[in-house]
């Protein structure tokens, strides 16, 4: 349904997006994941026509954004960060006029208005006044004009940003329900959402792409290492880390070693395995044979926001080109 | 087209919605009231002298009051035009609804012409204000309607070519006050070049001047609709929105 091929977006002097490709198949509801300033909206206004790219291809509904931008905005609802509500309107002319300017009219026009009200739930404040209404319903409005026109593909900027923790899960069980009719592109920095609402993720961190797959892969993958964390203490005066690293290190099927937090007497390490391989007995004896107390022994669960941070963070291009390829594989 | 209109019918919602048009309707009454009271006073005084004096000359209601309060209202006009045109596209690119209207499927001249015609027709509802006063000579004196609706044309014309050029300084800016602020200066510049010829005849004075828009209102004051002027004005109207068109255009390149 969407279908994105090094896209890039060039500033003077900055590239906010940067060769980006990824794909969406008809009826699935896609995460845009990525910290603030990492390129997010700017993909979202190329598919949704309003930016032209600087460089590569973006397709929406078989329909090439560049070439034949007319057909692609008939099949997009948009919603961009700030709902694009005129505030001296009442709710249900807005909607109104929102359809007209896509295209319906008549009875038709009347229909989808209503039904859209329905969907987004603000049925109750249709002839209040736009500027009057609360974020939450404004966020709302902004929904219930992206599907007035019963989109086939709906791109939405961060639709949860500023709300309160209920009208977040109301407008999460929303967009939910709205998948399956639509296509759905959302962005986020919030990374629950995307584990709670989105079938695919797509996270990208200054411009580039880190890496593209399934939710379920992702944690998946994130599984096939193992996490242990381990709190070492000298027996006696300070704690140098730097043996204890080498020791851990020698130890058979253990990979990275790092200190997570140190004190004067203590340090917090987290050792990194093979999946399948049980090295925490030779962690614990290694660690007392050498004449330290061990503190504390456990798995650490590698949650798709420690994935996050560990792919935005440490991203080198080689780790990049990883994640795309497997995602591709 | 019905894209147009559907933009257009939008603004004028937003302006009589808001309180711009029944501010702009009213100040605007309000002055040419003033200007219409003191015309007519002059000229029912000048009436009444002549006859003292025996004179018989008849008097013409065209010539001493219509023709300059029409010239009043064309640099009245001025004024009015940038609080008209500042918002069209300035608020829009503020507040972000820009988007939802460049997403849409609909073709910048669309967009723009619906803008234009709705600042077109808000001023028209001024004017309407001034034809309110202008019954009232035709109820108790016989002036000529022809040199009127020919003065209403060309104002017609002139407003709307400031208006295009406001509202190509629209889409400049974010901000509403520059805006308005350009479009005021534009105007009042506009106005004044028509001065320099009148110390000067060489050349560069005259182009100056031709390029006054109040210089080409004088004969559609008169009643005369000269082609030139006509010419001077729909050229500079398809300008404003050419350039408006580009500048649009070039929002999406810069943004």
């Amino acid at each position: 349904m969407i279908i994105v091929k090094d896209l890039t977006k060039k500033y003077a002097g900055a590239t906010a997006v940067d060769r980006i490709s990824f794909s969406v198949a008809k009826g699935q509801i896609v995460g845009f994941l990525g910290p603030n300033g990492a390129g997010k909206t700017t993909t979202m206004r190329m598919l949704t026509c309003f930016l032209p790219p600087s460089a590569g291809a973006a397709s929406v509904a078989g329909f090439d954004v560049l070439e034949q931008p007319f057909e692609v905005k008939k099949r997009i609802g948009y919603l961009p960060e700030s709902p694009p509500i005129y505030p001296e309107m009442e709710t249900v002319d807005y909607l109104r006029f929102v359809g007209k300017l896509k295209g319906l009219a008549g009875a038709e026009l009347e229909k989808r208005v209503a039904y859209a009200c329905e969907r987004c739930s603000v049925a109750d404040v249709k002839t209040k006044l736009l500027g009057k209404l609360s974020k939450g319903y404004r966020q709302r409005v902004g929904l219930a004009q992206a599907i007035v026109h019963n989109p086939e593909v709906l791109i939405l900027d961060e639709p949860t940003a500023g709300l309160d923790p209920k009208q977040i899960n109301e407008t999460r069980d929303l967009i939910k329900s709205l998948a399956g009719d639509h296509t759905i592109i959302l962005s986020t920095h919030i990374l629950p959402e995307v584990e709670q609402t989105c079938e695919q993720v797509v996270i990208i961190n200054k411009g580039k792409l880190v890496a593209t797959d399934s939710v379920r892969n992702l944690q998946e993958r994130a599984r096939g290492v193992e996490s242990v964390v381990m709190e070492i203490a000298a027996r006696s005066g300070v704690l140098d880390p730097e043996p204890v690293l080498r020791r851990l290190e020698r130890i058979s099927g253990v990979g990275r070693v790092s200190v997570r937090q140190r004190a004067e007497q203590a340090a917090v390490f987290e050792v990194e395995s093979q999946k399948g391989q049980l090295v925490r007995g030779d962690l614990a004896r290694a660690v007392v044979e050498s004449g330290w107390d061990l503190h504390e022994l456990r798995a650490a669960a590698m949650s798709l926001e420690e994935i996050f941070l560990e792919l935005t963070s440490s991203a080198t291009p080689a780790e990049t080109k990883d994640a795309t390829k497997e995602s591709q594989a | 087209m019905r894209n147009t209109w559907t933009i257009c019918r939008k603004e004028l919602g937003a302006y009589f919605a808001s309180p711009i048009a029944y501010l702009l309707l009213t100040m605007f009454a309000l002055i040419f009231g003033f200007f219409f009271w003191n015309a007519l006073g002059y000229f029912v005084i000048e009436g009444m002298q002549m006859q003292l004096r025996g004179e018989t000359i008849p008097m013409n209601l065209n010539e001493e009051v219509i023709r300059p309060l029409l010239s009043n209202v064309s640099v009245v006009g001025l004024f009015f035009i940038p609080m008209i045109t500042m918002r069209l596209f300035a608020e829009e690119k503020r507040s972000g609804t820009i988007e939802l209207l460049i997403t849409s499927p609909l073709h910048d001249l669309e967009i723009i012409l619906g803008k234009w015609l709705s600042a077109l027709i808000l001023y028209a509802c001024l004017l309407l204000f001034t034809a309110l006063n202008f019954t009232f000579l035709f109820m108790y004196g016989n002036p000529d309607w022809k040199p009127l609706a020919v003065g209403y044309l060309g104002l017609l014309l002139q407003g709307g070519f400031l208006l295009a050029l406001g509202t190509f300084i629209s889409t400049l800016t974010k901000n509403q006050i520059i805006a308005g602020a350009a479009t005021f200066g534009v105007c009042l510049m506009l106005w004044v070049l028509e001065w320099s010829s009148g110390y000067d005849s060489a050349t560069w004075a005259l182009v100056l001047a031709y390029f006054s828009v109040i210089s080409h209102f004088d004969a559609f004051g008169r009643g005369v609709i000269e082609s030139k002027d006509v010419v001077f004005y729909l050229t500079g109207i398809f300008l404003g929105l050419f350039f408006t068109a580009r500048s649009m255009e070039s929002l999406r390149w810069r943004s």
